[in-house]
């Protein structure tokens, strides 16, 4: 085989690789992704990666379970929201959370261990509200 | 002093505009002196910045709060060690750090390269001059960390209490130091394809910065990862957030070019290839830093909306621009002067990690803009979790990995068959043995990916260890030498060579490390009284009593109050004591009461560790404070107004209270195998870099050779 040829078949199945690689990427993100809703957004029945602002003074721990209410970040709209297992440190009224769940019946049911949350410090909030 | 530190970021940033056009006006008109004058501008710039680093440093120690900055991220209470650090805790800070040691980068750099590379050198000033003044641009623009407030506070609001940890600490600066070496071949490079001197002068003159700026970089990814183990109290210390993918991603692109500039010195190939490596190696460093400041992708480190994202996003698509423009220009230059001639040769095998490691990066990219890209596409803002990341990340570092055993061991141009199972017979055998032995005597066959990336780890030690071993006993054949010394003269006389064995190691080692503790994690989450026992993996573990410490934890964080757990912790007839706590800081919150104001500021685990080269068992506790909840609502209404030391009593008394008469708390504990080897395999590593950067004996005899030849040809061309 001459080199020329040879190395187009070289560049041809490197380029098939590449495809079959980036078309493995798109596929199984979109089918493995989870839709980013805030309060406003959720519809009943599907799961979504909630995220927001906890409403202040909406915190209500029963034994293992945490009961709190997520609104939109920029608006009024809120959701309540039932979650069993860690809650990480920095997790306080006022602070953006996401949470992993589903919408039933007008509540939000979490996923266990599913809650993440943003870790400000305390000037960047200040910086914002004023 | 503020006034002085704003006027020397301001005469600095004219100082580097001078750098840039003199440096250009020099190269272009051949002007020497106009060269060198813009080259010393560098070094002013580089004594500016330290001294308004320094001016700021100082403040922060002094805890002078009319520094907006410091009243931010300090305060008097704060342990010294953690205000020193402060300064890069905050942006304003970080941009100084960025700018002080870029001009410290580049002035040892130009200062090394002063004698050589007349075309290169001047255009590579002007570049760093421009990185660095758009840094200083941004200071003395929008973010100017020598701002001062009319009102001077009482007290600062105190560092956030998460990044009181030394690693934390440590980390930010390994990570800039990182990012900031990258500029340093890509300017070069940058410099090369403007003067059109597309050969591998650039890469020897800035090899060694490229590596040492790797290892800075790995160096922090790995100690923010030691940080997120062992201080953020969920027990992970990779979660593929946004930011910790914009540090991965610079060095994946950086470990490439490492690889295959080799390539191009060794064979004048991949010359397009590497230049396009630097410039994404750069640009990903500066897109880092751009998403840790911006919030624009949902991260639990959303440092909140930055004034500065514009301005670094229109900079980032100037440098893309750029680069691109200036290498279509070149494509002629970039020619290879050599073909590839065989696909078992070193070169190919290169070329194919190289297409592993920015493969790896492309995924990562993907993942990390998958909520923008998206949301671009169909609309909604969709996110991939970490299992994603892990199924696409999986095969690729299996490959890789095997690779890392390969590679090194295989000749330029050309491999034969024959010769290359000669080499890889006794690793591969050694594999081969790994592996049945874990299936017959472990349960590491639960795994398949870790059990295949066992294998290939001790391939890739078998490999390593070969080599060292064949090039010592040869070194004994001539030299009669004993065994290490043998090994440490070998590995001196051939620092690049066996440095890398090492790194390649390392590397090795620390995936041994991940993939262990990743696939055989033990985890149980469970509330427990006192006296009452758990059990996860083979551990039993006791509540033995609860504490609470007023003033000063273990850890010299600062914290005011501490609540945790005397844990008694039994395995087989082993047994020790684990003292697991959460750090309670103050707020300065106006509307909670004057004694609720210690309970309700930030609180962070200090989880307690029993590290071992076979297992970690970690323990975190999360106390409830539910029964402090009515004491505390009635001392507020009681001593609301009473005398600090009244009101420090109390609270002392409410933390004795919680002592004697704990509600049930909740605990965090982890098994995890072999997870030390992480930390292991990544300072092998880090060994192995620093043998393979040390300047050797014979590149020494190498320059003052060539400097000498220098000297020669400058006295005949007067003479």
């Amino acid at each position: 085989m001459n080199p020329a040829r040879k190395r187009k078949i070289r560049l041809a199945v490197a380029l098939g690789a590449a495809i079959c690689l980036a078309a493995v990427l798109v596929y199984t993100s979109f089918s493995a992704s989870s839709e980013a809703a805030q309060p406003s957004e959720l519809r009943e029945g599907r799961s979504y990666d909630l995220t927001g602002k906890v409403v202040n003074d909406s915190i209500a721990r029963r034994g293992d379970e945490l009961r709190f209410r997520i609104r939109d970040r920029e608006g009024t709209a809120s959701v309540p929201v039932v979650y069993t297992g860690v809650v990480p440190d920095p997790f306080r009224e006022g602070r953006e959370v996401i949470v992993s769940g589903e919408l039933r019946n007008g509540t939000f049911l979490a996923e266990r261990d599913s809650l993440v949350t943003k870790c400000p410090s305390k000037f960047t909030e200040d910086k914002q509200s004023s | 002093m503020a006034g002085v530190g704003s006027a020397c970021l301001t005469i600095g940033l004219f100082t580097a505009l001078y750098a840039a056009g003199a440096s250009v006006y020099g190269a272009v008109s051949g002007r020497g002196q106009w060269v060198t004058s813009g080259r010393r501008a560098v070094y002013c710039l580089a004594a500016l910045c330290v001294g308004a680093f320094a001016i700021l440093e100082a403040a922060f120690l002094r805890s002078d709060l009319s520094y907006a900055l410091v009243a931010e991220a300090s305060s008097t209470d704060t342990p010294t060690f953690y205000k020193f650090t402060a300064v890069w805790a905050t942006q304003d800070g970080s941009l100084l750090l960025w700018a002080t040691l870029l001009s410290l980068f580049a002035s040892a750099v130009l200062f090394l390269t002063r004698r050589s590379l007349r075309d290169i050198a001047p255009w590579a000033t002007a570049v760093l001059a421009c990185v660095a003044g758009f840094f200083l641009f941004l200071m003395v623009g929008w973010e100017n960390p020598f701002d001062t407030l009319a009102v001077v506070p009482e007290e600062g609001a105190g560092l956030n209490p998460l990044l009181r940890h030394p690693a934390m600490m440590i980390h930010p600066p390994m990570l800039y130091t990182g990012y900031v070496g990258f500029s340093i071949p890509f300017a070069f490079a940058i410099g090369a394809l403007i003067a059109r001197r597309t050969g591998a002068d650039w890469i020897r003159a800035t090899r060694r910065f490229a590596l040492i700026a790797w290892t800075f970089l790995g160096t922090g990814i790995l100690l923010g990862a030691l940080w997120s183990y062992s201080e953020l109290g969920w027990g992970g210390y990779w979660a593929w957030d946004p930011v910790e993918n914009a540090s991965l991603m610079p060095w994946l692109v950086g470990t490439a070019f490492l690889h295959s500039i080799m390539v191009q010195e060794k064979r004048g190939m991949l010359k397009v290839w590497n230049v396009s490596l630097i410039c994404a190696t750069f640009t990903l460093a500066l897109l880092g830093t751009f998403l840790v400041r911006s919030g624009i992708l949902d991260s639990i480190h959303a440092f909140g909306a930055s004034t500065i994202g514009v301005q670094m996003l229109i900079f980032i698509a100037c440098v893309i621009a750029l680069s691109a423009g200036l290498i279509l220009a070149r494509l002629a230059d970039l020619r290879s002067s050599a073909r590839l001639d065989s696909l078992l040769s070193r070169e190919a095998f290169f070329l194919l990690n190289n297409l592993v490691l920015v493969g790896l990066c492309l995924v990562v990219l993907w993942g990390t803009f998958f909520p923008l890209i998206s949301e671009a596409l169909t609309g909604t803002e969709e996110t991939v979790g970490p299992p994603w990341f892990n199924r696409i990340v999986t095969p690729l570092a299996l490959v890789l990995v095997l690779l890392t055993g390969i590679g090194p061991v295989l000749a330029w141009r050309r491999v034969t068959p024959k010769r290359l199972l000669r080499i890889v017979a006794v690793p591969a055998a050694l594999a081969v043995l790994a592996a049945v032995v874990l299936l017959a005597f472990t349960d590491a066959g639960d795994s398949v990916p870790s059990l295949l990336m066992f294998a290939f780890v001790a391939f890739v030690l078998g490999v390593v260890g070969q080599e060292f071993v064949r090039g010592a006993s040869a070194r004994r054949v001539m030299t009669r030498e004993s065994w290490p010394r043998a090994l440490a003269r070998l590995a001196g006389r051939n620092r690049r060579r066996y440095g890398g064995y090492l790194v390649h190691a390392g590397i090795a080692v620390l995936f041994l490390g991940v993939a262990a503790s990743s696939a055989f994690i033990e985890q149980r989450d469970v509330r427990l009284s006192p006296g009452e026992t758990m059990r996860v993996g083979d551990y039993e573990v006791t509540y033995r009593e609860a504490t609470a410490r007023l003033g000063g934890d273990g850890g010299g964080t600062g914290a005011p109050i501490s609540f945790g757990a005397v844990m008694d912790v039994r395995r087989g007839d082993q047994s020790f004591t684990l003292h697991p706590s959460r750090n309670y800081y103050s707020t300065g919150d106006p509307s909670k009461g004057a004694i609720s104001r210690f309970f309700e500021g930030e609180a962070t685990s200090e989880v307690d560790v029993r590290w071992g080269l076979r297992r970690d068992f970690w323990l975190a506790v999360r106390p409830d404070l539910i029964s402090l909840e009515g004491p505390i609502a009635r001392a507020d209404r009681q001593f609301g107004d009473s005398p600090g030391r009244v009101q420090a009593f109390v609270i002392g008394t409410l933390a004795e209270l919680y002592r004697e008469d704990p509600p049930p708390a909740a605990f965090r504990a982890i098994v995890s195998p072999l997870v030390a080897w992480i930390w292991i395999g990544g300072a092998i590593a880090v060994l192995g870099a620093l043998v393979a950067a040390w300047p050797s004996p014979e590149a020494r005899l190498r320059r003052v050779r060539s400097l000498y030849a220098a000297r020669v040809g400058r006295e005949l061309t007067r003479a």
